[in-house]
């Protein structure tokens, strides 16, 4: 059954169409990765997922229901979390403090002293535990990747957006990342993420969505991605990307 | 709350000092007082605007002026007793912030602190020429007035009993929304307002609830101190720069905390009342608190509480 369906969504920013006419649909259960040369447009698809900006047309249907154009902080209550590319950390809270918000006004609405508990058993979760009392400003970058995970999780969504949670990684980080990324899924949360690390991305999608100058190019399994002649004329103007796209589909 | 050392220590310290003078008699130690918790009061609530939301508001003592009015109006001319009017005052300043708020509070910043003082040169302007309020020339109340208060004399000290329960309640209303679920919503929103939308957080809602709270509790006081000062005219009711000073008083004690504001007033009112009797200051007190500002700003922006609870972490227990 289909989580999350995006019809024929397109947004512009004055001149620049930033999405063209996107559909796409997110099974419940499963990891569906985004990837896309940069400036794709796979960022402005999840701020318009989850209602940072109104689509000019098209509609995002989420667990039956329309939510396009709704406000960010009732989509969220609705539950779809995210945790976003480059890190929002409330800087002069508290690790816990920055959790409990996540806890308290996500889907499941608790009270501070249930989101308390929440809280610390997700910093458990993602490895931040030892960290609870420390302001989120002190935390490396590293760190605050896991905070913006475990502020999305505390929110008990049925829909996470992960928007390169591995950028930035060390090899090591990136095993323990992609480890929790498996944890929530088994936990029964829907995972939509954007990666440009390849091989993680294709090691760990159950499906994946091309993006590129705002159009889905090609829609399948990793294996069918790695193949696909317009993906991989896509990724040519980037040699870097190209590269690890063969090397992800050879290893 | 009613579990915390914290808040009973709160509570306690100001109960004591509010009581002194009521102990002792004395109507010079009542009038110290009755500045400094009036300050301790108006201090604290742009706290819950200023501190626990981010929102800069220049035009607090808007809400100050605009209480004393409704409330010395309905004394004036309708006969209500003080009682009434304070809770009319301060609930006509909540829903005219409720209402601003829900316009204003889509701005952010900077943007946001030039409309409060736009706000207040409107309300100002508004009400020098509204005939009801007595125009520019303002209202007084008959001496008789207070013989229901048992004499003159009498209604002092019970307008000075009342202020104390406000400051109390404006404070014990400070600490509840700072260990809220409401107030970590305000928090968040303080932070990174975008990012807490995207957490959840209700802004509009959460920004206007907060406006609206900071508004109620200086309109109370300005029925008590025009009460107390018998008459009322727009230059007193709207005075600019006692919105800069309270601001001041805000960072010096350390924004974002219940004892910031606490402190910060009582120290600024004993200085101003220093600067303001010492022959070499006289005139300069408002050129002393650009200063001070200006110097906590650069040097201690976290204020006074800011810097003892970074720097002496014990004593996060007992001053929230």
């Amino acid at each position: 059954m289909s989580l999350l369906e995006i019809q024929g969504v397109s947004k512009r920013f004055g001149g620049l169409q930033a999405l063209n006419r996107v559909s796409l649909h997110v099974s419940e259960g499963e990891i569906l990765g985004l990837i896309g040369p940069n400036g794709a447009g796979k960022t402005t698809l999840f701020n318009v997922i989850n209602g940072v900006y109104r689509p000019e047309e098209g509609r995002v249907i989420f667990r039956g229901q329309e939510i396009t154009g709704r406000p960010p902080y009732e989509i969220a209550r609705l539950g779809i979390a995210r945790a976003h590319q480059i890190v929002r950390p409330l800087h002069e809270l508290t690790v816990l403090e920055n959790v409990m918000v996540g806890a308290c006004f996500g889907r499941e609405n608790r009270s501070l002293r249930e989101a308390r508990e929440i809280a610390l058993a997700v910093l458990e979760q993602v490895g931040l535990a030892g960290k609870r009392d420390v302001e989120a400003a002190r935390l490396n970058v590293a760190e605050k990747k896991r905070l913006e995970l475990a502020r999305a999780l505390a929110a008990r969504p049925y829909l996470i957006l992960l928007d390169e949670v591995l950028a930035g990684l060390n090899p090591t980080e990136v095993a323990t990342m992609l480890e929790v990324i498996r944890a929530i899924r088994a936990s029964g949360i829907t995972v939509l993420m954007i990666e440009h690390l390849m091989h993680a991305v294709m090691n760990i999608s159950d499906r994946i969505v091309v993006l590129d100058y705002g159009e889905v190019i090609a829609e399948g399994t990793p294996q069918e991605i790695a193949h696909h002649p317009r993906v991989i004329e896509a990724y040519l103007g980037d040699p870097r990307l190209s590269q690890s796209l063969l090397e992800a589909h050879g290893g | 709350m009613w579990r915390s050392i914290s808040w009973w220590f709160t509570f306690l310290v100001l109960l004591g000092a509010g009581l002194w003078p009521i102990a002792s008699g004395s109507a010079t130690g009542r009038e110290d007082m009755f500045l400094i918790l009036m300050l301790v009061t108006l201090a604290s609530s742009l706290n819950i605007l200023l501190g626990y939301t981010g929102y800069v508001n220049f035009g607090h003592i808007v809400f100050f002026g605009l209480g004393g009015y409704v409330g010395f109006y309905l004394m004036h001319r309708h006969g209500w007793s003080l009682g009434p009017a304070m809770i009319a005052g301060g609930l006509a300043t909540a829903a005219l912030a409720l209402i601003l708020g829900t316009i204003i509070l889509r701005l952010r910043g900077a943007y946001f602190a030039l409309a409060t003082i736009g706000i207040h040169e409107a309300v100002r302007a508004f009400v020098a020429n509204f005939e009801p309020f007595g125009g520019a020339t303002g209202m007084s109340l008959n001496f008789a007035v207070y013989q229901a208060y048992g004499g003159a004399a009498q209604a002092l000290w019970i307008a000075y009993g009342v202020l104390l329960v406000v400051t109390l309640l404006t404070v014990g209303i400070s600490f509840a929304v700072k260990h809220s679920k409401f107030g970590l919503g305000l928090m968040a929103i303080r932070e990174d307002e975008d990012a807490a939308l995207v957490l959840g957080v209700r802004g509009p809602w959460a920004k206007t609830m907060a406006y609206a709270l900071s508004a109620l509790f200086p309109g109370m006081v300005g029925v008590l101190f025009f009460f107390k000062n018998g008459n009322i005219e727009p230059g007193d009711a709207f005075r600019l720069h006692l919105s800069i000073e309270t601001l001041v008083m805000v960072m010096l004690g350390g924004q974002g905390t219940v004892w910031g504001p606490i402190l910060g007033a009582a120290l600024y009112e004993r200085l101003r009342g220093y600067l303001l009797t010492s022959p070499l200051f006289k005139s300069l007190h408002l050129a002393f608190a650009g200063m001070l500002l200006l110097l906590i700003i650069l040097f201690v922006p976290a204020g006074v509480i800011g810097w003892l609870r970074a720097r002496f972490p014990a004593t996060r227990r007992v001053i929230a």
